[in-house]
């Protein structure tokens, strides 16, 4: 690959971040209270919370662009206050809305941001050129931005964040499928697997379970200012299972004697939710187990985790898989 | 790991490593690919661009054609034509800087700025982009102005230097005016509103000797009209291009550029870290 490497890439491409604490407006609402991360060199993270649990003022901290009120964070081993501008110079950030321009072209568009970063003429057009390839946007570069699908105008994002940094560099991607058809979520992972297969560190915010856990080594769920949990998605996923078997019951009485092991309770219907791995064996035994005489269910469904099932799961103390409670405590949540 | 422990931003800040990745390029590159990029967008809004090389033009032929005959400017000019012009320029770049509200407004709108500042743009090169952009815009709707102007019978009797100064006065006026316009644009909460708030640019030349002889004004407005930024700025380049003796008012015309843009600019930079915060 000919990619110009910038001099300085080799500082350790490590996220850290201390305490950071961030309020707004009158009267003022904590939107991050103290939250620490240490993401390591190399490797993808996934910040994985609802709307409003401040996963993007997260991001814009340590991207330089907000300040945090209090706390301390490095990226790539510079001060984000301190060293604002080196920080800003190792980093690539793509936000939740595509930052480019719609009236200019694909190809103007990258053009413009490296002689932003100060590349000549030349080699802007060729940087340009080369990252349009690599994003699989040769044959639109000369179309406007205002004609490109969702999934596309994504891409020309993560290229324009690109354009300038050192490789393999610091990726922040906030939200990067959020509002994107099931194929430009497809491609668009692609392009995240291939920055982290070059070495590239990435910390991304997602809304999906499902996302983080294809894209991510390690997992914080972020919850109202707070680091929830934070562990592999193979860690969290067993905290809740990583699946659901819906069982609708027959009897009032079944219900109650199976309510003890449930994650999900629907007294109205009759349903509980059970954690599983999903797999048909356990699946199997687990019928077996519960109703040996093959009389108390009456149908049931398996689905994956939902990110309401972890975090229902691991920020309230509503039922957790090994702790039974009773249906009437936490039949609303 | 001692080093990095919790500490207020602002009290011991770590200290910048020596060694930094790549130096960055200067404002002045940042200004020149804003500019290049404000006039490539701007020369895509046909729309746009036709009303505001149109408009100027049609305003002159309105004011010389509908109601100069009605408007008595003195003995001192030949036809109204004459004494119409330079308050149709200003007219013009009143209109041409306040397409920059929009523009700066639009940027604000979306991700862009976050995109530059992440390329470590500063927001100045970014409202000067917008603003050289205007300027330019502008100085090519003050040609076409001039050239219709000579058309219908306007006969400009400019020395050389009067030339060079009447060049310097519009110049400054159009720069200012896109200041304050890129300001307007970081107020408004959308490009709808900071179209409507620049409207008190576009009026200004009205109460002002551009149109019609302030003595004939009431005395309120007559006092206004001698004292606002406008009627210097047009008594210049009047008395200027028709070769009449204009004693300190360019200076004070370009005092009067001088001091709305520095306000311009000194607004719109704490504008931007308010809106950027």
């Amino acid at each position: 690959m000919t990619d110009p490497i910038r001099p300085g890439g080799d500082s350790a491409a490590t996220i850290e971040a201390y305490g950071l604490t961030k309020s707004y407006g009158k009267p003022a609402v904590r939107v991050l209270d103290g939250i620490d991360l240490r993401i390591e060199r190399g490797t993808v993270f996934a910040l994985l919370g609802p709307n409003g649990a401040g996963k993007t003022t997260t991001v814009r901290i340590l991207a330089t662009l907000t300040e945090a009120d209090s706390g301390t964070a490095r990226v790539a081993g510079y001060d984000v206050v301190a060293g604002r501008s080196a920080v800003r110079r190792s980093i690539s950030l793509t936000g939740q809305f595509a930052a480019v321009d719609e009236t200019q072209t694909g190809e103007e568009n990258l053009r413009m941001m490296a002689r932003l970063t100060g590349q000549p003429r030349a080699a802007a057009r060729r940087r340009a050129a080369e990252l349009l390839e690599r994003f699989d946007l040769t044959a639109a570069a000369r179309r406007p931005v205002r004609t490109y699908s969702g999934g596309m105008r994504r891409r020309l994002d993560l290229a324009a964040g690109l354009v300038g940094s050192p490789e393999p560099g610091v990726f922040f991607l906030d939200e990067p499928t959020t509002g994107l058809d099931p194929r430009s979520r497809q491609e668009l992972w692609e392009a995240v697997r291939e920055l982290a297969a070059r070495g590239a560190t990435v910390l991304l915010t997602t809304q999906y379970l499902e996302e983080a856990d294809r894209l991510a080594g390690r997992i914080a769920l972020l919850n109202r200012g707070r680091i929830a949990a934070e562990g592999t998605a193979a860690d969290l996923k067993s905290r809740v299972g990583g699946h659901r078997l819906d069982l609708v019951l027959t009897s009032q009485e079944a219900y109650m004697k199976l309510a003890g092991r449930a994650v999900h309770h629907s007294p109205e219907t009759l349903t509980l939710g059970i954690p599983t791995d999903g797999s048909a064996a356990q699946v199997r035994a687990l019928l077996d187990e519960i109703d040996p005489a093959g009389r108390e269910i009456e149908r049931f469904g398996l689905h994956s985790v939902t990110l309401d099932d972890v975090f229902l799961a691991l920020t309230s103390n509503t039922p957790t898989p090994n702790a039974p409670t009773t249906p009437e405590a936490s039949a609303h949540v | 790991m001692s080093d990095t422990a919790v500490r207020h931003r602002g009290t011991d800040r770590l200290p910048e490593r020596a060694h930094t990745p790549g130096r960055g390029p200067g404002p002045f590159t940042h200004t020149a690919v804003m500019a290049a990029r404000a006039l490539r967008i701007s020369s895509r809004n046909i729309d746009a661009l036709i009303t505001s090389l149109a408009l100027p033009i049609m305003m002159m032929l309105i004011f010389v054609y509908f109601f100069g005959g009605a408007i008595d400017t003195g003995t001192d000019y030949d036809s109204y034509v004459m004494y119409v012009v330079p308050g149709v320029l200003l007219l013009s770049a009143g209109f041409g800087a306040a397409t920059t509200a929009t523009a700066v407004s639009e940027d604000m709108k979306g991700g862009i700025i976050d995109r530059f500042r992440s390329l470590d743009v500063g927001g100045t090169p970014v409202l000067a982009g917008h603003v050289a952009a205007s300027t330019v815009r502008n100085l090519c709707s003050t040609a076409l102005v001039f050239g219709v102007a000579l058309l219908i019978g306007f006969r400009p009797a400019a020395s050389w230097s009067g030339w060079l100064v009447v060049g310097a006065v519009l110049v400054a006026y159009i720069v200012a005016l896109s200041w304050i316009s890129a300001a307007i644009g970081l107020l408004a909460r959308t490009p709808e509103a900071a179209s409507g708030f620049t409207f008190f640019m576009s009026f200004l030349p009205y109460p002002s000797s551009a149109f019609v002889p302030t003595e004939n004004m009431p005395d309120w407005l007559h006092g206004f009209a001698d004292h606002q930024p406008i009627t210097p700025a047009i008594e210049s380049l009047r008395g200027l291009l028709l070769g009449q003796g204009v004693g300190n008012t360019p200076w004070i015309a370009l005092a009067w550029a001088a001091g709305m843009l520095a306000v311009a600019v000194g607004a719109s930079g704490t504008l931007f870290r308010i809106r950027t915060r």
